[in-house]
Formats: C-alpha cells, sequence, structure tokens
C-alpha cells in the first residue's frame, strides 16, 4: 500500500476523538456539544475504515455508513431538542439545563 | 528499476496528500472545539468532513468518501447553520475567568481517554499494523458496497432505515408547534 501505515491513520483518528470528547467536555453552548459529538464520531469512522483496509474486510466500511446513519438521526434529534428549548426561551447552556421538568 | 522510481513517486505524493489532509483534520478539529461563535464552528466542521474524506479516498473507500460529502457536509452541516441561523447569536466565551475546577477536570479526563485509546490500541496491534495485504480493484467500490451491504448485512441495513425513521418522526415532534395547555 503506498503512503502512511495503518497505524498512522489510527493516531490521527484517536487525536480527532480527543479533540472530540474535549470539546464535549468543556464547552457549554448546546450546539458546539453536538458538533463535537460529530468529531467524535468521524473519528470512529476513521478508525473503521482504515482498519477495514488493513484487514480486507468489507464489514469496517458498512459499520462506518451505519455510524453515519446513526449521526444523522443523533443530529435531527439534537437539533429538534435545540429548536425547542429556543421556542420555550430557554438557555441553551448545558449548566442551566440541569433539569428534566418541562 | 524505472517501475520501482515511479512507484517511491507515488509513494511520496501519497505521504504529501496524507500529511495535508491529517493537519487540517486537525487543525479544524481544534477549531471546531475552540471558535466562540457555533456558526464559525459549523462551517470549521465541513474542512474536517472535508479532509476526513480525502483520507477515505487514500484507504480506497470511494463510496464512503462520497457518502461523506453527500450526508455530512450535504445535509447534516447545513441542517447545523440552518438551526444555528434560527437560534440567533448565541457567543460563549469558553476561556474567560481563567480556568475552573470544571475545565481543569474535563481537560484531565479528555487527555485520560486519549491516553488510554492509545494505550489499547497500542497493546493490542503492536507489529501487526504495519504489514497489509494488497486490496483488490473493486475494493470500496458503490458495486461492491452494494453487494457487501444488501446480501452480507441485509438486517443492519434494513435496522438503520427503521432507526432513521424513528429519529425523522421524533424531530417532527420535537419541533412541532403544538402547546400544552397550560
Amino acid at each position: 500500500m503506498l503512503g502512511p501505515d495503518t497505524a498512522w491513520y489510527l493516531v490521527v483518528a484517536a487525536f480527532l476523538f480527543g479533540m472530540g470528547a474535549l470539546g464535549v467536555l468543556i464547552r457549554r453552548n448546546t450546539l458546539i456539544v453536538l458538533l463535537s459529538l460529530e468529531l467524535m464520531l468521524n473519528a470512529g469512522n476513521l478508525a473503521l475504515i482504515a482498519l477495514s483496509r488493513h484487514w480486507h474486510n468489507g464489514a469496517g466500511q458498512i459499520f462506518a455508513l451505519t455510524v453515519m446513519a446513526i449521526a444523522a438521526s443523533e443530529v435531527c434529534v439534537g437539533l429538534g431538542l435545540v429548536v425547542a428549548l429556543n421556542r420555550r426561551e430557554l438557555s441553551l447552556d448545558v449548566d442551566t439545563l440541569s433539569e428534566l421538568r418541562g | 528499476m524505472s517501475g520501482l522510481v515511479v512507484a517511491s513517486a507515488g509513494n511520496v505524493l501519497v505521504w504529501m496528500v496524507w500529511v495535508v489532509a491529517a493537519f487540517s483534520c486537525l487543525a479544524s478539529g481544534v477549531a471546531v472545539v475552540t471558535f466562540e461563535n457555533p456558526f464559525y464552528s459549523a462551517l470549521a466542521l465541513i474542512g474536517n468532513l472535508a479532509s476526513l474524506a480525502v483520507m477515505y479516498l487514500l484507504l480506497s473507500a470511494e463510496f464512503v468518501a462520497a457518502a461523506q460529502v453527500l450526508v455530512y457536509a450535504g445535509a447534516v452541516v447545513v441542517m447545523f447553520l440552518f438551526v444555528i441561523a434560527y437560534v440567533g447569536p448565541r457567543r460563549e466565551t469558553p476561556w474567560s475567568g481563567g480556568p475552573g475546577w470544571q475545565t481543569i477536570c474535563a481537560v484531565a479526563a479528555a487527555g485520560a481517554l486519549l491516553v488510554e485509546i492509545v494505550v489499547a490500541v497500542g497493546m493490542q496491534a503492536s507489529g501487526s499494523l504495519s504489514h497489509e495485504s494488497e486490496v483488490g480493484a473493486s475494493f470500496g467500490t458503490p458495486a461492491w458496497i452494494g453487494r457487501v451491504f444488501l446480501v452480507d448485512h441485509l438486517l443492519a441495513f434494513e435496522i438503520t432505515s427503521v432507526v432513521l425513521l424513528i429519529a425523522a418522526v421524533g424531530g417532527v415532534i420535537l419541533g412541532s408547534h403544538t402547546k400544552r395547555a397550560a
């Protein structure tokens, strides 16, 4: 295979996952938390596709496509929640959204 | 001999493309996490997705790269941008007031997660990640993906469609205008 080994792709995926986890943990804006979740899902996808290429096994790419569909579902529900919060004129700060009571 | 020269030149070219893609992937990841304005974060996510698509192409996953650009950059990020425009500008200054105990704990937790991933993958797969087999020309093409998806993994395909339907219904319910009688 031309180019870098699979291990280099896994290093990039690990750093991207750590970055997304950091964003989920330190950011307080709901929208940026959702964007950081997308980073984590994409890091998982990169690792899946790199290992799929490495072991010459198609299941990794199928899994990556499924993760994409799950990410789209998650964004659909998450943004629906953001719109519902905004309509009730609640804050989008995750620290103040600590109660589940409607 | 000339074939060897051509192969090493191709290798250098692939390495250069990979370094650019990996650097822009990580840099735009940092940008997504650090920008104050969610609008700029969503725009940085487009750069992240595009550089990831380049890496998928290097990994001979052509269909996944195309789906990545279409589904993520085409649909998900556009939906994010619409909702950010609808909600209005809500800036957040993440670094103001110095680091609190929450920030310190969050950085420590994310660093611990990263170390855990590196140690776990490194211990599990040390040495076995450098020698790999050549794949055939059909690996990753749409026809191949379609055969694998619809023949070997049909149940996953159907469950994915049901999950998407449920998410769409949930999004409609969450976003609908009905108000309970107070």
